[in-house]
């Protein structure tokens, strides 16, 4: 099978005084079709630099980065947007406050694509857009509303829908859930795990809830100071207890 | 009575600037200082074309692409220099005020010729001050117009979406650099072609005439919100032009207290101020009125 996503050496080092730091450490990641990766580490682990690094965001300081097999180490944001989404932890990072919960999705279901100067076409997508919400009770007839008024679950969910509505290549979730109350985030967990399967998607999931990292996916890996300490593939993972997990934090 | 539609003349006027503003200070969102150098460069430029005989029409149109460079300076600063905005825009702010002496020869120049756009088209057969109300009323509907289809088209989006969220717009791909040039660019050229109409109006240019510009177009475009809240942003637009109006009649009226128009600045900042504190004040007014005044 020909890889998805190929990190090859990654390393990301920040200056500081005197003592430079690595807080990504050589990292070398190979991501397939279908793959669901959950992605384990404590704060400061390097997670949220690791999918900088793969969205653009933030340059690496050495390495390469592969998606298809076409170096995009180098690639801007916007052109790597086509390929790949992202969901912040933030529910204020992934909606724009003043503009409404139809007109996000808009925007998000031309992610990548130019955006040209003729009329966007938001009744024509309304049918769609209902459709996708259709099953969800926390966002039912909001299509109309400003996302500022929206509870961080319901901002979370929209970001959510956001990242997958025109379908990436890999869908990329950083503790997309952690900002919520426990029954929000158990709800949007579900939701993700569901449509992840259901479009068979390739995803890159990072938590910190080790059952979260039990329950879902079909591959794991944790990173630890900049370091892939630990990588499993279903099998592996099926054989591994939430006990087994704690000896690697 | 005369007074007063000439104030309502101005208001429609000074709105068209304001409505400029309103592009980078609110949908954009940040302050964007490129204004008190855009607008006398709007103004020396149509008075230097008109004297040299260029039709009204023609100077208003080169003042506008004028107000564009002055935005793409600017912008170059900021959205890919990364000079912070407040200092980009007095950078540009600084540099325009040579250039703009330049394009005039001179610190002020009257206008000699004796058509404007003021006195064209018919406008001159209507009664005192009403030619600037029609005109005012014609362009800003022009403007008003173009902004919401503008708004409204994909690129439009996209720039609402940078400045409601940069973060979000970027990571689905929307080039927030490009938008911010956009945005500036039409504001300044906006901000100068009301300079060019302003100058008409007045009959001279002076480099020295954007001072304070910023606070006049904030001013109009807070009391506008302060009467309107919570309204669409198309609906926002012309909540601006309101305020522009609302907030010269305030200044009349100061005016006619007896104040000297020395201290118009003054009381300018001072009004923007109030409008400004007044979210504060009004919350703090309720929380007392609900908890009622405490004694100990
Ligand atoms: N721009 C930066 N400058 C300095 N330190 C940074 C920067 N970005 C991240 N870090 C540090 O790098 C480490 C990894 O950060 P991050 O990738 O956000 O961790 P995680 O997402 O795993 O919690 C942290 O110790 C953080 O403080
Ligand atoms: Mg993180």
């Amino acid at each position: 099978m020909k890889p998805l996503l190929e990190i090859k050496d990654a390393v990301k080092t920040i200056y500081n005084d005197d003592d430079n730091l690595n807080i990504l450490n050589n990292i070398n990641l190979t991501i397939n079709p279908k793959d669901f990766l959950v992605v384990l580490g404590t704060n400061g682990a390097g997670k949220s630099t690791l999918l900088d690094a793969i969205t653009g965001t933030n340059r690496l300081t050495s390495g390469q980065i592969l998606l298809n097999g076409d170096d995009i180490t180098s690639e801007n944001l916007a052109k790597r947007s086509r390929h790949i989404s992202r969901v912040y932890q933030d529910p204020k990072s992934g909606t724009a406050p003043r503009m409404t919960v139809a007109e996000n999705l808009l925007l998000a279901k031309r992610r990548g694509l130019p955006r040209r100067l003729r009329l966007r076409k938001l009744k024509e997508n309304m049918p769609e857009f209902k459709e996708l919400i259709s099953n969800l009770p926390t966002l039912d007839n909001r299509l109309n509303t400003f996302t500022e008024k929206l509870s961080g679950g319901q901002r979370q969910t929209l970001s959510f829908l956001m990242a997958i509505i025109q379908k990436p290549e890999l869908l990329l979730l950083d503790e997309h859930t952690a900002a919520l109350d426990p029954q929000t985030s158990k709800d949007l967990m579900e939701l993700t795990n569901r449509i992840i399967l259901e479009k068979e998607l390739t995803c890159m999931m990072i938590t910190h809830d080790l059952s979260d990292a039990m329950k879902y996916g079909n591959r794991l890996i944790v990173l630890k100071k900049g370091e892939i300490i630990l990588d499993l593939n279903q099998e592996e993972k099926n054989k591994l207890t939430e006990t087994d997990l704690l000896k690697y934090f | 009575m005369n007074l007063i539609v000439s104030t309502i003349s101005q208001g429609f006027i000074w709105s068209i600037m304001a409505i400029g503003l309103f592009i980078t200070f609110r949908i954009l969102d940040f302050p964007d200082m490129t204004v008190e150098g855009s607008f006398p460069l709007g103004a020396v430029t149509a008075v230097s074309l008109i004297q040299s005989g260029h039709s009204t029409l023609y100077s208003l149109l080169i003042a506008f692409i004028f107000g564009c460079l002055a935005g793409f300076a600017t912008a170059f600063l900021y959205a890919k220099l990364n000079v912070p905005i407040l200092l980009a825009g007095i950078l540009t702010m600084t540099a325009l005020y040579s250039i703009n002496l330049r394009i005039l020869g001179k610190a002020n120049m009257s206008l000699t010729k004796s058509t404007n756009i003021f006195n064209q088209f018919g406008l001159d057969k209507l009664p005192t001050n009403f030619n600037g109300i029609i005109l005012g009323i014609v362009i800003i509907a022009l403007i008003i117009f173009l902004l919401i289809i503008f708004l409204n088209t994909e690129k439009g989006q996209a720039v609402i979406a940078t400045g409601d969220n940069e973060t979000m717009a970027a990571s689905i791909g929307i080039n927030t650099t490009v938008m911010k040039f956009i945005g500036l660019m039409v504001s300044n050229g906006i901000v100068a072609l009301t300079g060019g109409l302003i100058a008409q109006q007045n009959g001279f240019a002076d480099v020295n005439m954007g001072i304070g510009v910023i606070v006049i177009g904030l001013s109009a475009i807070i009391i506008g919100e302060v009467i309107y809240p919570d309204v669409p942003l198309s609906v926002r637009l012309i909540t601006v032009v309101i305020g522009s109006i609302v907030y010269r009649l305030i200044l009349m009226i100061v005016l006619q207290l007896g104040f000297n128009t020395n201290d118009l600045k003054l009381i300018s900042a001072i009004i923007l101020a109030l409008c400004l504190a007044l979210p504060t004040i009004r919350a703090q007014f309720l929380k007392t009125m609900r908890n009622g005044v405490k004694t100990k």
